[in-house]
């Protein structure tokens, strides 16, 4: 090692973070959710966080595959329930930081319940929310962000119901930090990513992201890359929006941006103060006896 | 704006270089597309999967921006700056 | 390893079945349960919301069953002895998260307290009808172990057992009490943390690049470890390999279920406990467990001062069944009569395990409240016969 030249190691910046092992990963070309795992492996870099004090929980999905291929101490867990998962985990260790990264029909839909009061409780979570506005694991079926008028393979004639605003729905549930972009925008995605892993509170960012094989094939809207230049060209970067003002409508304009960043004290917190308020020194903590 | 590959050469310490895992690639064209100075366009030949992974244009062009490994749903790619006179044996590439 | 003195509630104490189990979680070394209340087990919570922040650990209510059943195994991944605790439809909604808890070999204990169902059922009543479901309420192959307490003494001592085997095996433990036994005062003993013996977690010594998280011990179980401790390791439900990563393919499920089956089938010698009584002349055998072993100890008296020779067996680990001791007694008499709060659930283990040596009969009840003595002695008697 000592004789040879100086070398530069040139080792693509996500793979350190992934399980080498495991590649190829399981996506579609032209899907969105390996673009979001590059974001999210250049903000664990950024924020210089300690690796192994960082946690991945996912719950079942196309987006659900993400803890699998991560090399941190990762959680595949079920349907919709990766937030109360990761709400255990966190409560168990506070020094962990505690990334909830899944898809929209498992954190909106099923585990829609566990979402609102995530954020209602402020629990220390960082939730990415990849939204492609389907089931994609289950091939297509509609879903709680499915626009009215899109397809899908349980709405065959368009969607009918009116889908969550998933900022609106994260702020007036008491998130904390509430930021959305499209896979387009990748800085911008490692950015809030970093902002999240640096705030205290119920942290949340939905990126937009294409799903060519079922949304996007099934609407006419093209591949991966159409979609990302569709992204490029219609959305709107607005920080600071009113999050009710923020609805997609199939084909519209997509507002981005990072809408909320507040403080409030955490789950932690409120917890750890009220005991020691009431008990006094009767009050053992809450670390447990391990 | 991106810079041109003519100043890139002329003012700069560093060059950019760029790394394809020819086998990881399936073809979606991000990195191609948002490249900002354009430099990369597919290959004639197919990979073991049957897709035309990207290629380098223009050597001197590539800014080492690394905007073409953020996009890269497949990890199949990635751009970093080495000082100007790193060749390209100097550089050994991990893959994992 | 000994109790910590944190939890241990040492001394004679009046308590009840549901307030017994929560002091046995704490002298286990529970420091974490989640749960959303329901009737008749929500004491257990109160109780243990009370107390935990004062000897060390933490009790969450979360939204519902479904988190509460998660969000234990969640806890149990960062290091920690947990539990939940539920009735009837909670019960149901806990299913999935079991399974979770077996595939994942994730140490917890879920507490059961009995009523009358299906559905909301009788909620302030008695039933032991959650039998079968505790044993095969979530889907696919699995194993688990399940315990039944008969009196509030033994909802203390069991919780303690409870958490042992679950440490022990890695499986989710089931501990079936029923409404009578949670509500029933009675006299409970705790002795000192010294006198208490805890099996602790597995953790494994080896370090991070020779570690599998899936790797079995000689006994099947694998070794352990907590998130944050630099081992960046993978857990998921999806059937997988040693390494803990998702392989579907038939010979990753024949490898991994087999093994999640047998840690249990193959170990059930040391695990299997009954309680007998009158057993060696008894030419009817009573099988009964749970509030229905007392009111069957009360039908067993009655025979034997009519000189009928009945005895009782008591599976006090329900699950595994106490198998070969019925086969045993299967050769030599007369019948079988089981006594549960049910229309049929054990009695068909009591009748696979008869396996046509001996006839099975069956004293049933829907639940509410306890069977009449009288009605357990005049089938008894009529078996004698
Ligand atoms: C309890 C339960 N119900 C249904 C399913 C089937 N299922 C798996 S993934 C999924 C939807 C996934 O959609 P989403 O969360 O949007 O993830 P995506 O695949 O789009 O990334 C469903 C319905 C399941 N695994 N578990
Ligand atoms: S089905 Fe859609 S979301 Fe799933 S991997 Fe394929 S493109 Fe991505
Ligand atoms: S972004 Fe990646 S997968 Fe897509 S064409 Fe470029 S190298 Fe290939
Ligand atoms: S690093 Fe990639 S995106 Fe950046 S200039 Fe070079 S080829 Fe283009
Ligand atoms: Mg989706």
């Amino acid at each position: 090692m000592s004789t040879a030249p100086a070398v530069q190691a040139a080792i693509n910046p996500v793979e350190p973070f992934l399980r080498s092992d495991r590649m190829p990963h399981i996506w579609c070309p032209g899907c969105g959710i390996g673009t979001t795992v590059n974001c999210f492996s250049r903000a664990l870099v950024d924020s210089k966080l300690d690796l192994d004090k960082v946690a991945i929980v996912s719950g079942i999905g196309c987006t659900g595959r993400v803890a699998g291929y991560l090399r941190l101490d990762s959680f595949h867990t079920t349907h919709g329930r990766a937030i109360p998962f990761a709400t255990g985990l966190k409560l168990a260790n506070p020094e962990l930081t505690v990334v909830v990264y899944s898809g929209d029909g498992d954190l909106i839909a099923i585990g829609g319940n566990h979402f609102i009061h995530a954020a209602r409780r402020n629990i220390d979570l960082k939730i990415i929310c990849v939204n492609n506005f389907i089931y994609g694991m289950t091939g297509g079926q509609v879903a709680p962000t499915t626009p009215v008028g899109a397809t899908a393979t349980t709405t065959p004639y368009g969607c009918f119901e009116r889908p969550f605003n998933l900022p609106f729905l994260a702020e007036s549930s008491g998130a904390v930090y509430v930021a959305r972009w499209t896979a387009f925008h990748v800085r911008h995605i490692a950015r809030s990513m970093v902002e999240a892993f640096n705030k205290k509170g119920f942290s949340f960012i939905e990126i937009i992201s294409p799903c060519p094989t079922l949304y996007q094939r099934r609407n006419k809207l093209g591949d991966g890359l159409d979609t990302m230049k569709l992204y490029k060209q219609k959305s709107v970067i607005k920080n600071g929006a009113n999050t009710r003002d923020v609805d997609i409508a199939f084909g519209g304009e997509i507002i981005v941006g990072k809408f909320v960043d507040i403080e409030r004290p955490t789950l932690h917190q409120t917890m750890d103060q009220q005991f020691r308020q009431v008990l006094k020194d009767r009050y053992a903590g809450l670390g447990g006896r391990g | 704006m991106p810079d041109s590959p003519a100043s890139a050469s002329r003012s700069r310490k560093f060059r950019g270089m760029v790394h394809i895992n020819w086998d990881r690639c399936k073809g979606c064209g991000f990195c191609i597309e948002f490249c900002p100075p354009k430099v990369l366009a597919f290959s004639e030949s197919y990979n073991s999967h049957g897709y035309h992974p990207p290629y380098l244009t223009n050597e001197q062009g590539c800014t080492g921006c690394d905007l073409c490994g953020l996009y890269c749903p497949d990890f199949a790619i990635f751009g970093m700056r080495v000082p100007m006179e790193t060749s390209e044996a100097e550089v050994a590439v991990r893959e994992g | 390893m000994k109790a910590n003195p944190a939890g241990v509630l040492t001394g004679a104490h009046f308590l009840d079945g549901d307030q017994a189990c929560c002091e046995g979680a704490l002298a286990a070394g529970a420091d974490f349960a989640a749960g959303y209340p329901i009737t008749p087990s929500t004491e257990v919570v109160e109780r243990f919301a009370a107390r935990v922040p004062t000897v060390g650990g933490l009790f969450i209510q979360l939204e519902d069953e479904l988190a509460s059943s998660i969000a234990i195994l969640g806890a149990a991944w960062a290091g920690k002895k947990v539990f939940t605790v539920t009735s009837g439809p909670g019960f149901s909604l806990m299913m999935e998260h079991i399974g979770l808890a077996a595939m994942t070999e994730t140490p917890c204990v879920f507490v059961d307290v009995q009523r009358g169902g299906p559905s909301t059922g009788l909620p302030t009543l008695p039933g032991q009808a959650d039998m079968m479901q505790a044993r095969w309420g979530s889907h696919g192959d699995y194993a688990i172990i399940a315990l039944c307490p008969n009196s509030p003494q033994e909802c203390f001592d069991l919780m303690i057992d409870a958490f042992n085997l679950a440490e022990q095996y890695r499986v989710p433990v089931l501990f079936m009490m029923d409404e009578c036994v949670g509500h029933m005062t009675e006299k409970v003993v705790i002795p000192s943390a010294d006198a208490i013996e805890i099996y602790p977690r597995r953790f494994t010594s080896l370090p991070p690049a020779e570690y599998k998280p899936f790797k079995p011990s000689p006994d099947g179980v694998p070794e352990m470890v907590k998130a944050g401790d630099g081992y960046r390791f993978h857990i998921t439900g999806l059937t997988h390999d040693e390494q803990g990563y998702p392989a579907m393919t038939w010979r990753a499920q024949e490898k991994l279920v087999r093994r999640l089956v047998e840690k249990v089938r193959k170990n059930a010698d040391k695990i299997v406990r009954a309680e007998e009584c009158d057993l060696e002349d008894a030419e009817v055998v009573v099988l009964a467990y749970g509030i229905t072993s007392r009111v069957a100890l009360r039908a067993l008296q009655m025979a034997r001062a009519e000189d009928i020779r009945a005895g009782l067996l008591r599976p006090i680990v329900v699950w595994p069944f106490p198998e070969k001791r019925l086969r045993e007694l299967a050769e030599r008499v007369k019948a079988f009569v089981v006594v549960e709060m049910n229309y049929g659930q054990m009695v068909y283990e009591v009748e696979r395990c008869a396996g046509g040596k001996t006839k099975t009969v069956l004293v049933e009840h829907g639940g509410g409240t306890v069977h009449d003595p009288e009605q357990v002695l005049t089938v008894i008697r009529e078996a004698a016969r």
